[in-house]
């Protein structure tokens, strides 16, 4: 019965707190941006701005939600929803501290991979139903870029659960205990990054919502707290890789006992956070062929060759 | 790739430079004296309307945004009976000012004339009319040139000689 209870209390934990996090970005971006740009940021909501969130949010609810008469009304509006499920359903696998983790799978890592997989049905899926060329080529863009990019995203862990043995999470934490995964496969890790940034569809990679070209590209029909769940699946994305690179290459919760393990985990992370908010505030936008050709002819040949070279390495200490 | 990174580190260290933007309405920013804001008319050193109601603003004007009726005094001195700007087309240009021969319009450093009502950003004579020089002091138009009315007699302006009597001038 313990045990029970104790279980929900992290799943609401869990779930409150990565959804807190989420919205609590959306201060935490603008207020990056402007300090990286040499500006104030929002400074007028409550002290320093911090009720900015709520300010955005109450504006978000009121907004009015137009469904457009053209669309596809059905998958219209599920579409918003599976980016949210599947990152949210990603961070059951995330072990925050030691014993604080929704579900402790034994193929956890694949879990994530199925589960980021999925999200690329948002895209798709939106950018169809719009039945609007620009969101129509902003989901074409989107399927071939987290299709592409989800292969060596894939590729690039091998390396972790080859040193770790296992596709645990708890596990792969517990096995840095000796050398944080970012030492050993240093390769892997800025392939996962790079990945993981294409994944979540953020500058420098955002060419499915590339405002400039393409208007809002997949989103560009919605409206209202429709888009608000893209804006905060777009948060927990950010938050769910940034919370992977920490797990599986800097070490989890481990570090100096001086700090609790779940301080440890969520310094790391948001060291993450802040460095996916400098890459938009520094790096333009790549044009659509040179991602492509960046993907599959620069970062997929490493990927492979990051596994073949760990491979032989873990045969040759076996 | 290398220059990727570099660039990341250069926009990093912008986190300990100074902030360019100010907290506006508690802060002010500095504007320079010829900055070209709200438009006001200005008064010669004896409190005298400056306007001569030539026209040549309204004339040239881009947006057609100001009207004026002219009229004379008793003393046959011209001034405008209405002078009318709306500031909801004022492109604040600043081609008024140059084109005044008597420095009476002139731009000032102000922009906080927002307003609710459209109709109140249509400023009459006695809302642009100020009790000052503005920019110019001890400018007065009828020192300088002009005809007499009733400002100075014939040939009083400063760099004017006196009037020449004719039929003494004959050899």
């Amino acid at each position: 019965m313990n045990e029970t209870l104790a279980q929900i209390l992290i799943i609401v934990g869990v779930l409150l707190g990565t959804v807190t996090i989420a919205a609590g970005l959306i201060y935490v971006e603008r207020k990056m941006l402007a300090v990286w740009q040499q500006r104030l940021g929002p400074n007028r909501v409550g002290p320093f701005g911090i009720f900015q969130v709520l300010a955005d949010m109450v504006k978000i609810f009121f907004k009015e939600d137009w469904i457009p008469p053209f669309v596809d009304k059905k998958v219209f509006v599920i579409a918003p929803t599976i980016i949210m499920l599947s990152v949210l359903m990603s961070f059951a696998i995330v072990p925050f501290a030691p014993g604080v983790v929704v579900a402790d799978l034994n193929i956890g890592l694949l879990f994530f991979l199925a589960m980021s997989s999925l999200g690329a049905y948002t895209i798709v899926l939106s950018g169809w139903a719009s039945n609007n060329k620009y969101s129509l080529l902003g989901g074409v863009r989107g399927a071939a870029q987290m299709i592409s990019y989800e292969v060596f995203m894939g590729l690039s862990l091998m390396g972790v659960v080859l040193l770790a043995g296992s596709f645990n999470m708890t596990e792969i934490v517990n096995a840095q205990k000796g050398m944080w995964f970012v030492i050993p496969q240093f390769v892997g890790f800025v392939i996962f990054l790079i990945a993981g940034i294409a994944e979540t569809h953020r500058l420098p990679f955002d060419l499915p919502e590339a405002e400039s070209e393409l208007i809002a590209g997949f989103h560009s029909e919605y409206s209202g707290m429709k888009f608000g769940m893209f804006f905060v699946g777009e948060y927990l994305g950010i938050t769910l890789v940034s919370s992977m690179i920490t797990v599986l290459f800097f070490g989890g919760w481990l570090g100096p006992a001086f700090l609790p393990p779940i301080v440890w985990f969520l310094i790391k992370m948001f060291s993450f956070i802040l460095f996916f908010i400098l890459l938009r505030a520094t790096l333009p936008r790549p044009r659509y062929d040179q991602l492509m050709s960046y993907g599959w002819k620069l970062l997929l040949p490493l990927a492979l060759l990051n596994v073949l070279v760990t491979g032989a390495v873990v045969l040759y200490n076996h | 790739m290398l220059s990727s990174v570099r660039s990341l580190w250069m926009v990093f260290l912008k986190m300990f430079k100074k902030r360019v933007t100010i907290k506006y309405p508690e802060e002010k920013p500095y504007l320079a004296p010829r900055w070209r804001g709200r438009i006001v008319l200005t008064r010669d050193p004896d409190n005298n309307e400056r306007c001569v109601a030539c026209n040549l603003c309204a004339a040239v004007c881009p947006t057609d945004c100001i009207s004026l009726q002219a009229t004379e005094d008793e003393n046959g001195r011209r001034y405008p009976e209405i002078f009318r700007i709306n500031f909801s087309r004022c492109i604040f240009c600043g081609l008024c000012e140059d084109a005044c021969p008597t420095y009476a319009i002139q731009l000032i450093p102000d922009f906080e004339m927002s307003e609710y009502n459209r109709q109140s950003l249509v400023y009459e004579k006695e809302h642009l009319l100020i009790d000052g020089m503005g920019k110019y002091h001890g400018y007065s138009y009828y020192d300088q040139a002009g005809v007499a009315v009733g400002v100075k007699p014939k040939g009083g302006g400063e760099n004017e000689s006196e009037p020449v009597d004719v039929r003494t001038l004959i050899p």
